[in-house]
């Protein structure tokens, strides 16, 4: 009772707000359990259970075209090759997120693991026919381009925001370029300039398919902002780190590896998991390029005649599969954030 | 050491000239075999294609390109400052409701916050469309949850005041009254700091801005009348009508910032120490002139940057209007490509555009971080 009269009834306001609250959820809540549970349509070869009168949700669209929206247009009789690549992704994901494998092998695992995604998705050795990358799709291709995407663009951010620090006008010059430039415009013009222009770069003869023009415009974009944040990490470093490095007569390079980049990513590496968010999201942008991924694959099993009209159920799915993903990884960064600085103050204490 | 850094400048700027030349190379090259024309000659041709909506500047399938791009910079900014003036209300809100003393309240902002900025845009606009486009009802049969306002599959129709010549007047009138309110604040605070007294600023500008205009409004006989929406055919009209693509791409946009905003505001209110309020209630501040003199510009110092970097996200998201086909900048400028197949200049100017509004604000927040930094602080 003395919780309810101090948390929900404190002032005439707060009053207020928690009745009109109360209202809000008495209205929607039923109608929506109603359309989204008790009424809905799971499973139905077509849609017609779905548009009788009464019927809820259409919760059968998802059902049937499941395959579909996870895969793509890959092979059907080859789509355990698509899942196993998803489920050594997630291995790399959850041996990545255990603080206890953050040693340089893991790097080495992530290199071998996605070589063999490289073969299992495209085959053409072991006995595994070959699939071109066209026919990839679904959500196999937003992890693949979200990892890929990351995994390439990380490197290139370490090197830009080391370059935008140094003390060679023409490297900083060049670095600032790059992010301020990729930062001010919207990633669509990149994904266009990479679609459109890319194929006007090269010499005659020579084309890059859809799928690594889209890959080279999400590297580019992904390092820039990694870029911000690792630099946000160099200029946390205290500057008595650089100093006594300097005094141990390490040069450049050394001082860097060994000293400088080991604090800074450890510092950056909540926030850096935030932007993995941002750019994670930013992968679906491709459907405008035309490329086939999760929204565009459930974009596309809505065009159907058959399935169309179910917008509203079909992107409530996409909504909650990115929101999977996303949460789990801000729930990790928010984690780590707290255990870092309490191994820090931790530190600093019995130092 | 010296000729080793310039050696090694010099090495890296002439790799990234070679790079361009020969790309530019190529392109040239490339455009000369697909007899693709290069320059900005076609923005004078005629354009042929219409565009949905075009307000302010009159536009028709026989004007040129240029003012096609044109009407498509004025979508863009449109859509960008009343969802950049939403988003920053609505993000308020949320973000001093997430500090609420209310649980549930709290726990609802929370809530909110959580699922919006986990859920990718794109996917919002294209579940907004669909709710829109698919699930309300025709013309006909609109939804009225007040007078004259009607939710539509052919959008969002509401009353707005019919234009009268008083408006203009009353407009000026506001002008006025905040010129006089500046003036004013800048009088009281030199007197305050000769002779001490302090001066009811706050009361005396609200009246000066609020005021004049009020009182033009009711001497020119309060015209207000409303022009409402009527059904004309097979759609409204009258009064204002949103399309289903402007207010798809409005309330995305305010709806997916506002909770970008409402983190930033309540970390910038977070931020202020609690021995802040506390010293400026022991000096025997009022409240409210400790929110205002110690509270909010303390606040404001960790807000504004982050705020000003949501803006920009948000005017750059708009570019999302070429997903659900409103006609902003880069819809219209992906047309013009598809149709001269000149892709460079298009995209060049996308850029350009963007470019622009990017560098200029963050030149903005930069000198105004310099004016509100601490006196003395080093970066």
């Amino acid at each position: 009772m003395r919780w309810l009269r101090e948390n929900l009834f404190g002032s005439w306001a707060s009053a207020l707000a928690t009745l009109a609250i109360l209202w809000l959820a008495w209205t929607l809540l039923p109608p929506f359990v109603e359309w989204a549970f008790l009424k809905a349509v799971w499973i139905a070869p077509d849609s017609r259970p779905c548009r009788a009168d009464g019927a809820g949700a259409c919760w059968a669209l998802i059902a049937e075209k499941h395959r579909f929206i996870l895969f793509g247009t890959y092979p059907y009789e080859q789509h355990w090759r698509p899942g196993a690549a998803i489920l050594l992704l997630f291995a790399l994901y959850a041996a990545s997120a255990l603080r206890r494998f953050w040693r340089p092998a893991l790097a080495l695992a992530w290199i071998a693991g996605l070589a063999l995604i490289g073969v299992l998705m495209w085959g053409g050795v072991a006995g595994l026919p070959y699939v071109e990358n066209e026919r990839w799709g679904g959500l196999v291709l937003t992890l693949l381009l979200a990892t890929f995407g990351l995994a390439f663009a990380f490197p290139i951010s370490i090197l830009l925001a080391l370059g935008r620090r140094s003390q060679l006008p023409a490297v900083r010059a060049l670095s600032v370029a790059w992010i301020e430039l990729v930062r001010g415009v919207p990633l669509i013009s990149l994904l266009f300039m990479a679609s459109v222009m890319l194929p006007l770069f090269l010499p005659e003869g020579v084309s890059i398919d859809k799928l690594l023009r889209a890959l080279i415009a999400m590297i580019v974009f992904a390092a820039a902002y990694l870029a911000e944040v690792v630099r946000g990490g160099l200029q946390a470093i205290p500057h008595g780190q650089l100093e006594a490095a300097d005094a141990l007569g390490l040069g450049y390079w050394r001082k860097t590896l060994l000293v400088v980049l080991p604090q800074a990513l450890r510092i950056a590496i909540p926030p850096l998991v935030n932007t993995f968010i941002g750019l994670f999201k930013d992968t679906s942008l491709v459907v405008i390029i035309g490329l086939f991924d999760l929204l565009s694959s459930i974009k596309v099993a809505l065009g159907e005649p058959a399935w169309s009209g179910f917008g509203v159920e079909a992107y409530l799915f996409a909504s909650l599969v990115y929101f999977v993903f996303c949460y789990a990884m801000s729930r990790y960064s928010q984690n780590l954030e707290r255990e870092l600085e309490r191994s820090r103050t931790h530190v600093l204490k019995g130092g | 050491m010296r000729a080793r850094a310039a050696a090694v400048q010099l090495a890296l700027l002439a790799a990234v000239a070679f790079v361009l030349w020969y790309l530019a190379s190529n392109t040239a090259a490339n455009l000369e075999a697909r007899k693709i024309a290069s320059g900005f000659a076609f923005l004078g041709r005629e354009a042929g294609f219409e565009i949905g909506e075009a307000p302010f500047l009159a536009y028709g399938a026989a004007d040129s390109y240029a003012r096609a791009i044109v009407v498509g910079l004025i979508n863009t900014f449109r859509v960008a400052v009343i969802g950049i003036a939403l988003a920053t209300l609505l993000g308020m809100v949320l973000g001093l409701a997430r500090l609420s003393r209310n649980w549930l309240l709290a726990k609802f902002a929370a809530g909110y916050i959580e699922v919006v900025r986990n859920v990718p845009l794109l996917v919002q606009l294209f579940f907004l469309y669909a709710v829109i486009t698919e699930n309300l009802p025709g013309p006909r049969e609109a939804l009225s949850p007040l007078a004259g306002v009607y939710f539509s599959n052919r959008g969002i129709a509401f009353p707005l005041p019919a234009p009268h010549a008083a408006h203009a007047w009353v407009l000026a009138a506001l002008l006025a009254g905040a010129v006089l309110a500046w003036g004013l604040a800048r009088w009281a605070r030199a007197r305050q700091a000769r002779t001490g007294q302090p001066f009811p600023v706050l009361g005396a500008g609200a009246a000066l801005v609020l005021g004049l205009p009020l009182a033009v409004f009711l001497a020119a006989g309060a015209p207000l009348a409303l022009a409402r929406p009527e059904m004309q055919g097979f759609n409204f009209a009258g009064g204002a009508i949103l399309t289903p693509e402007f207010a798809t791409l409005l309330f995305g946009l305010t709806l997916y910032t506002a909770a970008f905003i409402a983190e930033i505001v309540r970390a910038g209110v977070q931020a202020v120490d609690r021995g802040q309020s506390e010293a400026a209630y022991s000096l025997g501040l009022p409240r409210s002139r400790t929110t205002r003199l110690v509270i909010l510009p303390q606040a404001l110092r960790v807000i504004v940057p982050p705020l000003t970097s949501q803006y920009l996200n948000l005017t750059k998201n708009s570019s999302l209007a070429v997903a659900i086909g409103y006609p902003d900048l880069v819809s219209i400028a992906n047309t013009t490509m598809n149709q001269t197949g000149q892709a460079i200049e298009g995209i060049a100017i996308i850029m350009a555009v963007y470019l622009t509004i990017s560098l200029s604000i963050s030149a903005l927040m930069n000198w105004y971080n310099a004016r509100i930094a601490l006196k003395g602080a080093r970066r």
